[in-house]
């Protein structure tokens, strides 16, 4: 056997491991059960947010129509029909494939600014809360200063300093992030930093490096996923509304705030399943990602429960 | 507390000092040149050399960077607020024009999400798990979910297909005509109002069930107190200041998204003003109203912060 098979090892380590085998038997799926179990509107939300994602990743294959490059003239503002099952927009572009792929864009954006956004966020919070000092003071003062700007207005702003785009887009977006994530990790980071085994990381040796990656970061992993699920569903409002108000992602792309906006902004009064849709779809989608937010919030970090 | 209040004050003068520097700093590192924002790419090559320097020299942009600050905050100090570069208004015009609507729609939609938001939320707290409180965890959770500039879009497409109702257009101020500003406020001030009451009354269940375990209430039920005066007199006092917070905060969410909302309702205020100037590239006007918005903001967290010590005598005295 080229494998030692945990299990079999002897003595005292061979035990613990499989005393832990006995407590999880079924590794990730018990603990996925376990969590429906216990949270089923986490369950629920959980599922929902796999359809919405496998419609996104697939779009091109559930959509019926290209998004943007098939604008039949013929039928204009058309009533939801078997051809075009949301009906037509204003240039004839099949409304149920713009949605559809609408959601590409939406959750695109939403993930990567929420991941890169809350991660700098992270990594500035353990270093100004380890660090502490000036660094520390300065450094409140000036994400102060960021938060002092509504985050539409924030978003605003970077988008026209950085020229439309869906990459400006998501840089603005995860800009406004990064003060919330630095607040939150820096007070996780300011009572984990108070531990004895931190105290002795120190003691043998441990640069500060070493000791915020491998002894404080690990502990502020699951606050930092509370957090960037409850971003994810503010934050695909956040970019709707800027593709609303006509900032957002650049036309003709579909995004769900781009067709909200398009009509209103043209001084048009839309057709119902014009605004319907798009609305619908955004709402669907944020309630899935905040009901998980909370229900992973739930499992995670019991002491949180029914705040915020 | 007049102290207490003297040295909140202080502190938010170099808040505002930040703003400035921040709000430069952004509209600096636009990227080339502030014409090519404003007339695009094309536009710029068309321009002539004169015109260049002529429009760069009415934007003050020909100074040294250091001068371009100290002009604008002498703009600032002296309420000037520059010029609209389209427009003959100037920005001050613009916002004793249009501000007060916006100001209207803020302040009608935090007494709107008090009045819907904290009863519901002390009645769900007091009947724990009752029907009342899963409708209104319900409906918390879905109007957090639901963009308000879509239930906003919403209404008024009802309201014109149904009742071919629409709001009064221009800017009609409360003094002026009291039932017309109405009817051009009521939709905004409804939709982030009825937002804000699912953050409220959120709020205020979780607080008012932590303060009810407390030993206090626990004394104050001993000795006979009705129910009422219970949460009335005493749970209350502790549990509305997580909700004046969290209204302070929603304030300056507020005057964010009542852009969006202003937009969709197609109403007069501050926010449309923000938006047009976007896609006008209307320098001036963004800078300084951004900056108005980011003042704004920093004097709501001051008066949360000046009400919490005048609540909480704990807090003047720490």
């Amino acid at each position: 056997m080229a494998q030692v098979n945990p299990a079999t090892t002897t003595g005292a380590e061979g035990e613990v491991l499989v005393q832990e085998e006995a407590r999880a038997p079924q590794g990730w799926w018990w603990v996925i059960i376990h969590f429906c179990q216990r949270n089923p509107m986490g369950g629920v939300s959980g599922v929902m947010i796999i359809v919405i994602v496998a419609i996104a990743v697939f779009a091109p294959w559930v959509a019926t129509h290209h998004p943007t490059q098939e604008a039949d003239f013929r039928a204009l503002r058309e009533e939801p029909s078997a051809a075009h099952w949301m009906g037509t927009d204003d240039i004839g572009r099949d409304l149920y494939s713009r949605v559809i792929h609408g959601a590409r864009i939406s959750l695109f954006v939403a993930l990567v600014a929420v991941v890169v956004g809350d991660f700098l966020g992270a990594a500035w919070g353990v270093a100004a809360g380890y660090i502490g000092g000036r660094f520390d003071i300065y450094s409140q003062r000036f994400l102060e200063l960021m938060m002092s700007f509504p985050t539409l207005i924030l978003a605003m702003i970077l988008v026209l300093a950085m020229g439309a785009g869906v990459w400006t887009v998501i840089v603005a977006i995860g800009i406004t992030r990064v003060p919330i994530a630095v607040r939150v990790i820096r007070s996780v980071t300011l009572s984990v930093k108070e531990y004895a085994y931190v105290d002795a990381a120190q003691a043998i040796g441990a640069s500060s490096t070493r000791v915020m990656i491998r002894h404080i970061a690990p502990q502020c992993v699951a606050p930092w996923l509370v957090l960037a699920t409850a971003h994810l569903g503010s934050v695909i409002i956040l970019e709707a509304s800027l593709g609303f108000l006509g900032v957002g992602v650049p036309l003709p792309t579909a995004t769900w705030g781009n067709m909200l906006g398009g009509p209103v902004a043209a001084g048009l009064i839309p057709r119902w399943w014009m605004v319907i849709f798009p609305g619908l779809a955004i709402t669907i989608t944020v309630l899935a990602f905040n009901l998980f937010g909370d229900s992973i919030r739930d499992a995670l970090d019991p002491k949180l429960r029914g705040r915020t | 507390m007049q102290k207490y209040i003297l040295r909140r004050v202080l502190l938010a003068i170099p808040a505002l000092i930040g703003l400035t520097i921040i709000i430069f700093l952004v509209m600096r590192i636009l990227p080339g040149d502030v014409l090519t924002v404003m007339f695009g790419e094309e536009g710029t090559l068309q321009l002539s050399e004169d015109d260049r320097q002529r429009i760069i020299a009415s934007l003050g942009l020909d100074k040294p960077i250091y001068l371009q600050y100290v002009d604008w905050l002498e703009d600032i100090v002296t309420l000037k607020l520059g010029q609209s570069f389209w427009r003959s208004h100037t920005v001050m015009d613009l916002i004793l024009n249009r501000g007060p609507i916006t100001l209207e729609i803020a302040i009608l939609s935090v007494i709107l999400s008090w009045v819907i938001g904290l009863p519901v939320g002390i009645l769900a707290a007091m009947k724990r798990n009752s029907a009342l409180d899963y409708a209104g965890r319900f409906f918390s959770i879905l109007f957090l979910a639901i963009p308000n500039f879509w239930l906003g879009t919403v209404i008024v497409l009802t309201l014109v297909l149904t009742l071919e109702w629409k709001a009064p257009l221009g800017v009609i101020n409360i003094w002026e005509d009291p039932w017309k500003n109405l009817q051009i406020v009521w939709g905004p001030a409804l939709v982030l109002g009825l937002g804000q009451a699912a953050y409220v009354c959120r709020m205020s269940r979780s607080a008012l069930l932590e303060t009810i375990h407390e030993d206090y209430i626990r004394t104050a039920r001993a000795k006979g107190l009705a129910e009422r005066l219970v949460i009335m007199r005493h749970a209350l006092r502790n549990a509305i200041m997580p909700v004046i917070t969290l209204s302070g905060v929603l304030l300056g969410f507020l005057i964010g998204g009542s852009v969006a909302v202003e937009q969709a309702f197609g109403v007069p205020g501050l926010g449309r003003t923000l938006v047009a100037a976007f896609f006008e590239r209307d320098y001036v006007v963004i800078q300084n109203l951004v900056l108005l918005y980011g003042i704004v903001f920093v004097f709501v967290n001051l008066i949360v912060d000046i009400s919490y010590a005048w609540i909480d005598p704990r807090i003047r005295y720490s």
